[in-house]
């Protein structure tokens, strides 16, 4: 039986919302009576909610993470997924003890590596070879542990020739592959890792997919592997667990946590009238969002999507022109398509106060996506909201082959075939 | 789940709440070649890409060293014990720079590094050290400026005016010690407070310059008037400066009672210092 490496224990992490400053200072000496002299429950903790961000909470505190307790075993490759603000980062900044935990006990058995971003602590003016001995020593080497590994290192980064150049000439792609080559030599039992890879080219991405492969199955040390690319997710990992507003929602096998993750993810649909963070003189105002499929519960590749947007109109205003445009984005915010109801000639009717949008063959590939909605009425913004609608496209066999496209490759998939 | 060994032992325990006295040194001793390596990349980003590089070390001490002679020695015509004007202020200048730099420059240690503080764990403590090593290195090259200008005093004497090392020079570890454990220790608590209450920030850069008028800097001790020596001599950073001066130029009120004062006070600030520091640098990534 192996033993456990990692264990938590209700392990919670509240954070303030909103300003922190004017105000601090008498809360501080407020909370510091309560608790300390009469020894009292904090009362700024016990207001706080669950941390979902779609709803209006009370208090301003909210929890990022609540009671959280697993175990993970020596040797094993843990992914964690969930989708934006599950509370996936900060239970890695806990874990790599970038900030403490409100409550509850964290207990580790070896050295912990974490890897939240590559090139940490990178200086441009110093040469390669110097950053390598640098960014090792912020990773908790020893110098001599690096000069040892040294050769290894630059030729695992492919950026032999610039080793001597500040690292501040070398091109983007470069920095990266240096800063990862340094992380992947660490010597630590348990390794952290986020999802950093999503950078560089697609060569060096499987290179380094192979490397934490190694890590984790060939010389037996601990992964945890955070990602919402579930094709890596499932290549690496054994076991994996979920979270959903700062709870564990499950864990266990791996497949069977990434299978209640699609499942959390089907045809969702969002309430705009609420948001905040909005452009435009509301002349149309979207108040409801819906993506799903046709014919199944949630979205897949080459299967059809409908996006319905409903909306209110200002009944005041003559409208003349009209338009309503939504922008799809990668998890990383990139726009990867954009459609329009302007270069469509099918009209819809402005005072249906509704359109949908179907998209029949999904090109897109697995993974998580978000939208931009805008509106624009007789020329002028009306409605712009940004990073709403998030959806997730499923892995699904679009080939009939038993074969998936590998990850990395692209992020559209084309429905091609070979002919004779 | 079973454990094997239920008294398991664990390497790291990481709680919610901690105890005050929680340092961990021993981590500390583990990163000491980081700590060189930052005194590397401090001092190397410093020089390249300049014209004079180094040079610009004996830039600043040489020009306030001219102005202080001029508007303090000749237009207020204060004394200098006897030591030629240029050695007095050059003395005074080098040594409480050492002391402010080491000052300020830790003092927005948690600022000017949260991105690193915000993605990888190694002792915070680390880079408050490296800065005062890094100054160090800044301070002995100011130091050679102040020997030179001995040497050149010596062979072209002013009239009127002696100076030469004395016993105390014996001491100069201790004092140099002092003067960076102090500046250390103040910094540490206004990184501390300053995660939270950014105002002090804003009188960091304009106290220190204030304290330098309350230290022997710019006046020696003996020219104060006796109703205001009782706060000058309050100031811990007089004693040290006086202690210096003796050390080099032989003049100046070296006594025990103001070193062993200024031991105290620096210790406690630094003990505080290093207390309330470790205490913020668990959650301050959350309120920066």
């Amino acid at each position: 039986m192996s033993k456990t490496v990692i264990e938590l224990n209700n392990i919670s992490k509240a954070y303030q919302l909103g300003q922190i400053g004017t105000g601090t200072l008498s809360r501080d000496i407020e909370r510091f009576w309560l608790t300390k002299v009469l020894g009292k429950e904090d009362p700024f903790l016990k207001i706080g909610e669950t941390n979902d961000r779609t709803s209006k909470g009370t208090s301003d505190i909210v929890w990022s993470l609540k009671d959280i307790n697993f175990k993970i075993n020596e040797g094993e490759a843990v992914g964690i997924i969930g989708r934006n603000g599950a509370g996936k980062s900060t239970l890695l900044k806990l874990l790599s003890r970038v900030t403490g935990p409100t409550t509850g006990e964290i207990k580790v058995k070896g050295r912990i590596a974490s890897l939240l971003e590559v090139g940490t602590g990178f200086h441009p003016e110093l040469t390669g070879r110097e950053n390598i001995f640098l960014n090792g020593a912020i990773l908790g080497m020893r110098k001599k542990e690096i000069s040892r590994k040294l050769d290894e290192i630059i030729d695992f980064s492919g950026v032999e020739r610039y080793i001597d150049t500040p690292v501040k000439r070398y091109s983007s792609g470069m920095y990266v592959r240096l800063a990862f080559a340094v992380a992947a030599h660490l010597e630590s039992e348990i390794l952290i890792v986020d999802e950093v890879l999503a950078v560089g080219d697609a060569e060096f991405q499987k290179k380094c997919l192979g490397k934490m492969g190694d890590i984790s199955k060939g010389q037996g040390r601990t992964v945890l592997f955070v990602s919402h690319n579930m094709a890596s997710v499932q290549k690496l990992c054994t076991k994996g667990i979920l979270l959903e507003n700062g709870i564990v929602k499950s864990n266990g096998i791996i497949q069977d946590v990434v299978n209640d993750y699609l499942a959390v993810s089907k045809n969702s649909s969002e309430e705009l009238i609420d948001v905040k963070k909005r452009k435009g003189n509301g002349n149309l105002k979207f108040i409801k969002g819906e993506i799903k499929s046709k014919n199944i519960e949630f979205v897949e590749s080459f299967n059809s999507m409908i996006i319905k947007l409903e909306y209110d109109l200002n009944e005041n205003i003559n409208i003349n022109q009209f338009r309503i445009d939504v922008g799809i984005n990668n998890f990383m915010g990139d726009r990867v398509a954009w459609i329009s109801s302007s270069n469509i000639n099918n009209k819809f009717d402005i005072a249906d106060k509704f359109i949908r949008f179907e998209i029949k063959n999904l090109p897109l590939a697995p993974g998580d996506y978000s939208c931009n909605v805008y509106a624009e009425v007789n020329n002028e913004i009306a409605d712009w909201i940004t990073e709403v609608l998030f959806f997730n496209v499923a892995e699904k066999d679009y080939y009939d082959s038993g074969k998936l496209v590998p990850k990395n490759q692209g992020s559209i998939l084309l429905d091609y075939n070979i002919i004779s | 789940m079973k454990n094997i060994n239920p008294s398991h032992n664990w390497d790291l325990i990481i709680k919610g709440k901690t105890s005050l006295f929680d340092v961990r040194f021993n981590d500390l001793w583990h990163y000491r070649d980081l700590l060189l390596l930052f005194v590397k990349r401090d001092f190397v980003s410093f020089y390249k890409q300049t014209v004079l590089g180094p040079l610009w070390f004996f830039i600043q001490p040489i020009f306030t060293t001219i102005v202080f002679s001029f508007v303090f020695g000749k237009l207020a015509g204060i004394g200098t014990d006897g030591i030629p004007q240029y050695l007095f202020f050059l003395s005074g200048i080098t040594a409480w720079n050492y002391f402010s730099d080491c000052l300020t420059k830790t003092s927005t240690v948690f600022r000017d590094n949260v991105n690193i503080f915000g993605k990888v764990y190694f002792p915070r403590l680390i880079m408050p050290l490296s800065i005062i090593v890094s100054n160090l290195v800044r301070f002995a090259v100011q130091l050679l400026l102040l020997l030179f200008m001995m040497g050149y005093f010596y062979l072209n004497p002013v009239k009127g005016t002696s100076f030469s090392f004395s016993n105390g020079i014996f001491l100069f570890p201790v004092i140099v010690l002092l003067m960076a454990l102090l500046g250390l220790g103040i910094g540490l608590i206004i990184t501390a407070i300053t995660t939270k209450y950014k105002d002090l920030t804003f009188l960091v850069t304009f106290g220190v310059q204030l304290m330098m008028y309350g230290t022997t800097v710019i006046y020696p001790l003996s020219e104060v008037p006796t109703e205001y020596r009782k706060f000058i001599e309050l100031n811990p950073m007089t004693g040290i400066i006086e202690a210096f001066r003796y050390a080099f130029l032989g003049k100046g009120e070296f006594t025990l009672w103001s070193m062993g004062y200024s031991t105290c006070v620096t210790l406690v600030l630094l003990t505080l210092g290093i207390l309330i520091f470790n205490k913020t640098e668990k959650n301050f990534v959350d309120t920066i």
